[in-house]
């Protein structure tokens, strides 16, 4: 029968306006809505469509998401050194990004003239940033990282858009909040949550104090060595073993810092509406 | 209408038995290419007509894939154009070149035997300044004719030029930062050819209008009062049109409603990729292989790094991607290749008239792939995935996000649950409901049987692919004809059309969701057999050297086959930054087709006939 295709096609149409609203109909208009629901519509079994009414709703990006990068320093509480820079200023980004946005002006020593393993200046042109992620992939010291902070548009692009090293430094414990299990994989590569440089100059002090014990020690050398080697592995559980501890004043941290985040958003959001 | 058939193996000798036999035939005029790394022959300039109907008519290489120029300024002085041919039945490539000198470059068009040149002779003219004799439209193609010189030249410096490959010393250790424009102002940067007339620009006339759409038409007839004919007219299409798919000028030649002739204008998208490749290094050209066509940026990546692994491979110390990371590779891809054709066959149908309810169906599941794409990859579109030697990173264990902008919601799925639904459950059902919504609809029909046909014959000989080639019945995919990664060892068929026409490109389609499904099926399992194994050989270099030689590395992408032809020359030791980076785009080969298959169409069809050849401008401009 002419005419029959287009009636069944009518019949999927109608079945996906119903299947759209049925939930909704079935929670009251999103009146008493649980949590969870978001995320099962959202899903795989989801039925219907399914958008997001942004800006009031947004969905929260995955981890791996990567918008414009920022520079990890050290959180503000940090007991050695607060708010200090991860970046060694070793160059690898800005040789690795494909627009070359990013310019390194690397710090000098003012006294000797020697380079320092510390940025004196940082920019990264947003305007060209193509958001790579080779940043941050290629950094070896895991100081530069992709932020996940999307809503960035401004009315004048030449004032704002060139972001130097104070507006791309966030926290450490910043970048645990946004991105937990690559944070916690990152860490496990260099051996605990600090500084790579901070590790390894802390392995040297532990594997010194062990040459020097041994060499006190006035026994023949194959057991010290022995010893040396059960020493260091306690020596790499202590590195990583404050992690728990840390994560759970992290978790208290960063509830804080989503906190003021919020807050200062929403009186942004205030100060613009008047 | 459709049937399926198996891509017989190649019968017909390699490529180096081709070469034996064009060098005892054509004694002098043909000799091996002996610079290392490099392959196939080189063919004097005078000969390449009659070398040429040699390698298509007794050879059987009747598929020209790719042609490109080469210029070896500095290193030989010389221009060369490289072509690729293939045998419609599969099987590796006969790689021909012909050398020009590069102050009078003058090379025989091919276009007479092998259609396909067409626009890669007329790009290859725009961009290396190389004369095609005998090309029946030789102009520019992608510059307009008030660009001044042939931008691909390697002494050609772009406006905000800066030097000749990157990094650029200027960003460390003395980075002051500043802005390319603020030195090199906008205006100043700026030349036009010496014998180009700028106030021609003003001139608004119908009679300039039309005499700059090289089609044809006869302005005086048309003007004339007493001529009782017919009006010719011509309508303009593009480039800001919603039909186009992006800024894509046709200017139809009309008679009537029909179709009398049909010229595609484009480049409003192009910013010389190639050139941006040549001064990027081998791993900066990863991300910008996203940006050409953008809804499938898994497979140009997965094209980009076969050709520079191809490359790595001719060096010393190379090992092949694992076997886990070739398994995600081509999960990436097939999983690509399904969001394209949701993307391309809702927006052909809106453009035949079923408005934005399909697309917007057929969206709804690509999203949920982007999902997965972005969970692992980073980004939904600029996937910018995959490495030589690997991919970017493992699949994540969760599909999850955690909150941090205001309003946020949060969603949390293990990744292989989210895969496996997508692939066993939903989108099965979701392609049996589109098939019952629309597959037999009675409009649809209407529009698309026996519309824009495109005959086998011509779809090889304009060296259409994709879909586009497989839609007029030539079972040519590169997956089974010139088999790369794991795809040997996966079961699926190559569904075809028989009549080519608008309706068999559509089933085509349809039909090639269901074969990727078939194949992510059986990745699955190999999925979860590899689990926990390496994704990465070695580690990451940011700055690998890559031997001298050359590399044509090609995929099947959703819209066609993808070609990368890499070049690495200039240093013994290897190279970081390559001699010549060239696509092989097959949303800018396909549209060699849509002049032949508008003709004698209706004005509306011309609208459907564009949308079943799936273009994304950013790869047809570059
Ligand atoms: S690669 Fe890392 S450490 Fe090196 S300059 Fe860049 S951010 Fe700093
Ligand atoms: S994300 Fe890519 S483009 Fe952006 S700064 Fe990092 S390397 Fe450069």
């Amino acid at each position: 029968m002419y005419g029959l295709g287009i009636l069944k096609g009518l019949g999927v149409t109608i079945r996906h306006f119903i299947d759209t609203y049925k939930n909704d109909v079935f929670y009251g208009f999103n009146k008493g809505k649980p949590a969870e629901e978001f995320g099962v519509r959202q899903g795989t079994k989801s039925e219907g469509i399914y958008t997001v009414q942004y800006p009031d709703e947004k969905v929260a990006v995955p981890e791996r998401f990567r918008f414009t990068p920022f520079l990890v320093v050290n959180d503000a509480d940090h007991p050695d050194a607060p708010g200090e820079d991860w970046c060694t200023s070793c160059g690898i980004c800005s040789k690795v990004c494909p627009p070359q946005c990013i310019w390194i002006v690397r710090g000098t020593d003012p006294a000797t003239g020697r380079p320092v393993p510390q940025p004196e200046a940082f920019f990264i042109d947003i305007d060209i940033c193509m958001n790579c992620g080779f940043c941050a992939e290629f950094c070896p010291f895991d100081a530069i990282k992709m932020d996940h902070d999307y809503e960035m548009s401004n009315y004048d692009r030449t004032s704002v858009n060139i972001h130097d090293k104070e507006r791309l430094s966030k926290p450490f414990s910043y970048y645990r909040s946004i991105a937990p299990t690559t944070a916690e994989e990152e860490a496990d590569a260099r051996g605990g949550w600090e500084h790579t440089d901070v590790i390894k100059e802390k392995k040297k002090a532990e594997a010194a104090a062990a040459k020097a014990a041994a060499a006190a020690a006035p026994k023949p050398a194959a057991v010290p060595v022995a010893e040396a080697t059960a020493d260091a592995a306690p020596v790499a559980e202590a590195v990583t073993a404050p992690a728990p501890e840390a994560s759970a004043d992290d978790e208290e941290q960063k509830k804080a810092e989503r906190l003021a985040k919020r807050e200062a958003a929403l009186a942004r959001k205030k100060a613009k509406g008047e | 209408m459709v049937d399926y058939e198996v891509q017989a193996p190649p019968t017909t000798g390699s490529a180096q038995d081709a070469a034996a036999y064009l060098k005892a035939k054509f004694p002098g005029a043909v000799s091996d290419d002996t610079r290392p790394g490099f392959q196939g022959v080189i063919v004097e300039a005078g000969k390449l007509t009659e070398v040429a109907q040699a390698i298509r008519d007794e050879l059987g290489y009747n598929y020209l894939s790719s042609a490109t120029a080469v210029d070896y300024h500095g290193a030989g002085d010389h221009m060369e154009m490289v072509y690729h041919a293939y045998r419609i039945s599969g099987g590796g490539a006969l790689n021909f070149k012909v050398q020009t000198d590069r102050e009078k470059p003058v090379i025989p068009s091919l276009v007479s035997l092998y259609p396909g040149a067409d626009f890669q002779e007329r790009e290859a003219y725009d961009l290396y300044g190389i004369h095609f004799s005998g090309h029946p439209n030789l102009k520019r193609i992608l510059m307009w004719e008030g660009f001044e010189g042939h931008p691909m030249r390697k002494d050609w410096k772009e406006a905000y030029y800066e030097g000749e490959a990157k990094p650029f010393d200027s960003r460390w250790p003395s980075g002051w930062v500043h802005r390319a424009e603020e030195k090199n102002i906008y205006g100043s940067n700026v030349r036009y050819p010496a014998d180009f007339d700028l106030s021609k620009l003003a001139d608004r006339s119908d009679e300039a209008v039309y005499s700059s759409a090289s089609i044809g038409v006869d302005y005086q007839r048309m003007t004339d009062p007493d001529d009782i004919r017919t009006d010719q007219l011509v309508v303009n299409m593009g480039p800001h049109h919603p039909s186009t798919h992006g800024v894509f000028r046709m200017v139809l030649k009309l008679d009537g409603e029909t179709i009398t002739g049909l010229e595609p204008v484009m480049g409003y998208l192009h910013r010389n990729h190639e050139k941006i490749g040549e001064r990027n290094t081998y791993l900066h050209n990863i991300p910008f292989t996203d940006r050409l066509d953008y809804i499938s940026s898994m497979g140009n990546n997965f094209g980009y790094v076969m050709a520079v692994e191809q490359l790595m491979a001719l060096g010393a110390r190379y090992t092949a991607p694992t076997y886990r990371s070739e398994v995600i590779r081509v999960l990436m891809a097939e999983l690509t290749r399904i969001v394209n054709h949701l993307w391309s066959i809702g927006f052909f149908l809106n453009d035949i008239g079923a408005f934005f309810t399909p697309m917007l169906y057929a969206n709804a599941e690509r999203e949920k792939i982007l999902d997965f794409f972005e969970a692992t990859a980073g980004s939904r579109l600029m996937c910018n995935y995959m490495r030589f030697g690997g991919v970017f990173k493992d699949l994540p264990e969760r599909i999850r996000s955690t909150a941090n902008l205001m309003n946020d919601k949060i969603r949390d799925y293990n990744t292989m649950e989210f895969l496996s639904d997508m692939i066993n459950e939903r989108l099965p059902r979701f392609l049996e409901e589109y098939d019952r919504y629309l597959t037999g609809n009675e409009i649809l029909l209407e529009r698309t049987v026996g519309q824009g046909v495109l005959s086998a014959q011509d779809a090889i000989a304009m060296s259409c692919a994709g879909p586009l080639l497989r839609g007029s019945g030539v079972a040519y995919d590169v997956r089974r004809a010139d088999p790369y990664s794991i795809y040997p060892e996966l079961d699926f068929d190559i569904p075809v059309g028989k009549q080519g026409d608008l309706f068999d490109r559509y089933k085509v389609r349809m039909d090639e969701m269901h074969e990727s499904l078939r194949i992510l099926r059986q990745l699955l399992p190999r999925l979860e057999q590899t689990k926990g194994e390496d994704i990465m050989v070695g580690t990451k270099a940011y700055s690998p050297r890559i031997p001298q030689g050359e590399a044509y590395g090609r995929v099947e992408n959703p819209k066609g086959e993808l070609g990368f032809y890499v070049v690495s020359w200039g240093d013994a030791k290897g190279t970081q930054n390559p001699w010549r980076y060239h696509v092989r785009a097959p949303s800018f080969i396909n549209l060699t087709a849509l002049g032949p298959m508008s003709v004698g169409q209706k004005v509306a069809d011309v609208v459907a006939i564009l949308g079943s050849i799936d273009i994304v401008l950013g790869e047809t401009d570059r």
